[in-house]
C-alpha cells in the first residue's frame, strides 16, 4: 500500500522556504534519534531542547512554504509525503549521529553558520521571514554557545576525545561548501532582498570556527574540495534510511488523522 | 509503583536507634512537619527513602526507552515535537529526583552503578514493548495516570525534597496523561484500523498498569513502616481501586473495552477487577519480562559510550582550573 508523493509548484520562494524547513527538520530529527541514548542526563535533555528548537523552526518553514504556494499542501505534507529527490536539506545535517562528537562538530558547523544567516534574514524584506528569523536566531545563539564549549572541551579533553573531534571534523568538512553555495533560483530573491545571500558571511563564519578550532587545539583539513547536491534533491545514502523510519506511520495508513 | 521493589523487607538493614531520638522523630512525623535533609532522622528511613526516590529517578529514565521508541517515527510533526518534549520532561523528573535522593548522602553516580548493575530496581511497567504508535498513547493515558494517582499523595510525603519534586513532577504527568488520552481520542475516532490498535494497546497495558500499584496488600511487607512515617498515605489496592474507578468511565468514553471479562461494579460504584496474575508480576521484577535486557542494555551502552566524553569534560574542567591557578600565581 503506498501513498503518491505530493506534488509542489516550486517557485522561488518556496523552494527558498522549503530548503531551510528541511535543514532544520533533518537535523532536529537527527538530534531527537539521541533522546535516551545521551552521554549524560544533561546533555540528554539539551540535544532534545535543540532538536525541539530546530523542530518548531521547520513547522513554521512550512507553514509559510504551503502559504505561499497557496495549494492543498501543509506542514505534515511536506515533511512526510516527500521523498529523497525532492527534499532539499544540506548534505551536512542528514549525516548520521556517529558518536558525540561527530553530532557536535556537525551541531557547531551547523549552528554557527544558522545563527549568522538567521542575523541577516531578520532584515528580509518579506515580513515572515523576517520574523521566523528573529525567532529562529535567539535559539540558534544558544547553539552555537553550546557546541563551541563542546568543541574546546572534546578538543582540548583527552587524547581520546581530541582524535574523535578532529576525526569528526575531517569527516564533515567537505559538507560545509554547500551552505555558502546560491543557485539562480535563490539569487533573484537576493537581489529582491528577500532571501539572505550567504556569501559575504562566509569569512565571518570561517573565523568563529578557526578561533574554536585553534583554541580545541584541532585542525582544519587541508583539502578545499566541496560536496554539493542537497540543495537539488541529490543526497548521501543516509536520507533515505531517515525518511523511512520518519514516514512509516504516514506512509503505511494512506489518509489517516493522527 | 514506580518504587516496588521497596516490597521487600529491610528488617536486617534497620538499626537500633535511640529510643528517645526515634520517639522525637515519630513526633514530628505525626505534627505533620517536614523533614529537611539536615534534619535527624532514622538511618532506616534515610535508607527507605534513599530507596524510593533512587528508584523512582531510575524509572524516569528507563521509562525514556520505550517512548523514544517512536521519537523518529511519530506520525505529525506536531506529535513528534509533543512527544520528544515529553521524554525530555522525563529526564528532567529523574534529574530532579536523583537530586533529590542526593539530598540523602548518596551520589547520583552510585545510585546510577546500582540500577546499571542491575541491584537496583525501577518500574515493571517499562520492560514492556512499545510496538505501535497507540502505545504512545496507551502509556501517557495509563502508565502517566497510574503514575499521577499514586504521586498525588507523595506531594505530602514526609520528605521535603521528595515531596516538593512531586509537586512539579505532578503537574508535568497530568498534562502527559492529558495527551495520552487525547493521542487514544483520535485514534478511536479514526479507521478501523486505528480503532483496533488503538484496543490492542490496551489489551496488552491494562494488566501491566494495574500491577505498578504494587503487590496486593495482604502480600506488602513494606507499607507499615512506610505508612508510620508518611512517606506512603494510602495502600496498593486502595490506589489501585482509585485508578480503576478514574480509568474504566474514560474507556467507556473511548468505545474500548477493558480486556477483563470477569470486572464487575459493585454497589458503591467500584469496578472490581478480575484476579490479576501476580505471577506475571514476579518474572517481570525478577527480570524476566519482555524488555529487562533490553533496557538495562541501552542505559548500559549510552552510559559506556558516554564514558570518554564525561572523561574529557573532567580533563578539561582539571586543565582550566591550573591553567587558572597558574594565571593567578604569575
Amino acid at each position: 500500500m503506498a501513498v503518491a508523493n505530493i506534488q509542489i509548484s516550486e517557485t522561488p520562494l518556496v523552494l527558498y522556504t522549503l530548503r531551510r524547513a528541511d535543514d532544520a527538520l533533518i537535523l532536529g530529527h537527527r538530534l531527537s534519534e539521541w533522546c535516551g541514548h545521551a552521554p549524560t542526563l544533561e546533555e540528554d535533555m539539551a540535544l532534545a531542547n535543540m532538536g525541539l528548537d530546530l523542530l518548531g523552526q521547520a513547522r513554521e518553514l512550512y507553514a509559510y512554504a504551503a502559504k505561499v504556494e497557496g495549494k492543498d499542501n501543509d506542514e505534515d505534507k511536506f515533511a512526510y509525503l516527500r521523498d529523497v529527490r525532492q527534499y532539499r536539506n544540506l548534505l551536512l545535517v542528514e549525516q548520521p549521529n556517529g558518536d558525540f562528537a561527530r553530532t557536535m562538530v556537525r551541531q557547531f558547523l551547523y549552528a554557527v553558520f544558522a545563527d549568522l544567516y538567521w542575523r541577516a534574514m531578520m532584515q528580509s524584506k518579506d515580513a515572515t521571514l523576517a520574523a521566523i528569523a528573529a525567532k529562529s536566531e535567539k535559539e540558534s545563539a544558544y547553539h552555537v554557545r553550546h557546541a563551541l564549549e563542546w568543541i574546546i572541551r572534546l578538543g582540548d579533553g583527552t587524547e581520546e576525545s581530541h582524535r574523535r573531534a578532529q576525526t569528526a571534523i575531517d569527516d564533515l568538512w567537505s559538507f560545509t561548501g554547500e551552505m555558502f553555495a546560491v543557485d539562480d533560483s535563490e539569487r533573484g530573491l537576493i537581489d529582491a532582498g528577500i532571501a539572505v545571500d550567504p556569501a559575504p558571511l562566509q569569512p565571518q563564519w570561517l573565523k568563529t570556527i578557526t578561533t574554536v578550532v585553534n583554541e580545541a587545539t584541532l585542525g582544519l583539513p587541508a583539502s578545499n574540495w566541496m560536496q554539493q547536491g542537497g540543495r537539488s534533491g541529490r543526497h548521501s545514502e543516509h536520507l533515505g534510511h531517515l525518511l523511512s523510519e520518519l514516514q512509516s506511520l504516514q506512509r503505511t495508513f494512506p489518509g489517516a488523522t493522527w | 509503583m514506580y518504587t516496588q521493589a521497596l516490597n521487600t523487607s529491610d528488617a536486617d538493614d534497620r538499626n537500633v536507634e535511640d529510643a528517645a531520638r526515634a520517639a522525637a522523630f515519630q513526633a514530628r512525623i505525626d505534627a505533620d512537619e517536614r523533614i529537611e535533609p539536615n534534619d535527624s532522622m532514622p538511618a532506616a528511613y534515610r535508607k527507605t527513602l534513599t530507596r524510593q526516590i533512587s528508584q523512582h529517578a531510575h524509572s524516569e529514565i528507563v521509562g525514556m526507552l520505550p517512548e523514544g521508541n517512536w521519537i523518529t517515527r511519530a506520525p505529525t510533526l506536531r506529535r513528534k515535537a509533543a512527544l520528544l518534549a515529553k521524554v525530555q520532561d522525563e529526564c528532567g523528573h529523574g534529574l530532579y529526583l536523583y537530586a533529590a535522593a542526593e539530598t540523602l548522602g548518596t551520589s547520583r553516580e552510585e545510585l546510577v552503578d546500582a540500577m546499571l548493575a542491575g541491584k537496583a530496581k525501577y518500574s515493571s511497567i517499562f520492560n514492556y514493548p512499545t510496538l505501535t504508535w497507540a502505545d504512545i498513547g496507551t502509556i501517557g493515558w495509563l502508565v502517566d495516570g497510574a503514575a499521577i494517582m499514586n504521586q498525588i499523595p507523595l506531594c505530602r510525603c514526609s520528605y521535603g525534597p521528595y515531596a516538593r519534586a512531586m509537586i512539579r513532577v505532578c503537574k508535568e504527568e497530568s498534562f502527559h496523561q492529558r495527551q495520552g488520552f487525547e493521542i487514544m481520542l483520535t485514534l478511536c475516532r479514526g479507521t478501523d484500523e486505528q480503532k483496533a490498535m488503538a484496543q490492542d494497546a490496551l489489551n496488552r497495558w491494562w494488566w501491566p498498569v494495574l500491577m505498578m500499584f504494587g503487590p496486593p496488600d495482604k502480600a506488602s511487607q513494606h507499607s507499615d513502616t512506610s505508612t508510620k512515617w508518611k512517606i506512603k498515605r494510602f495502600s496498593n489496592d486502595e490506589l489501585r481501586q482509585k485508578f480503576i474507578d478514574a480509568t474504566v468511565p474514560q474507556a467507556q468514553f473511548l468505545g474500548l473495552t477493558i480486556p477483563d471479562p470477569e470486572m464487575k461494579q459493585d454497589e458503591a460504584g467500584h469496578w472490581l477487577p478480575g484476579p490479576i496474575d501476580w505471577d506475571e508480576f514476579k518474572q517481570v521484577l525478577s527480570g524476566n519480562g519482555p524488555c529487562n535486557r533490553d533496557r538495562l542494555a541501552a542505559r548500559r551502552k549510552a552510559h559506556d559510550e558516554g564514558a570518554w566524553v564525561r572523561e574529557a569534560a573532567a580533563a578539561y574542567a582539571a586543565k582550566r582550573k591550573r591553567r587558572q591557578f597558574a594565571q593567578a600565581a604569575e
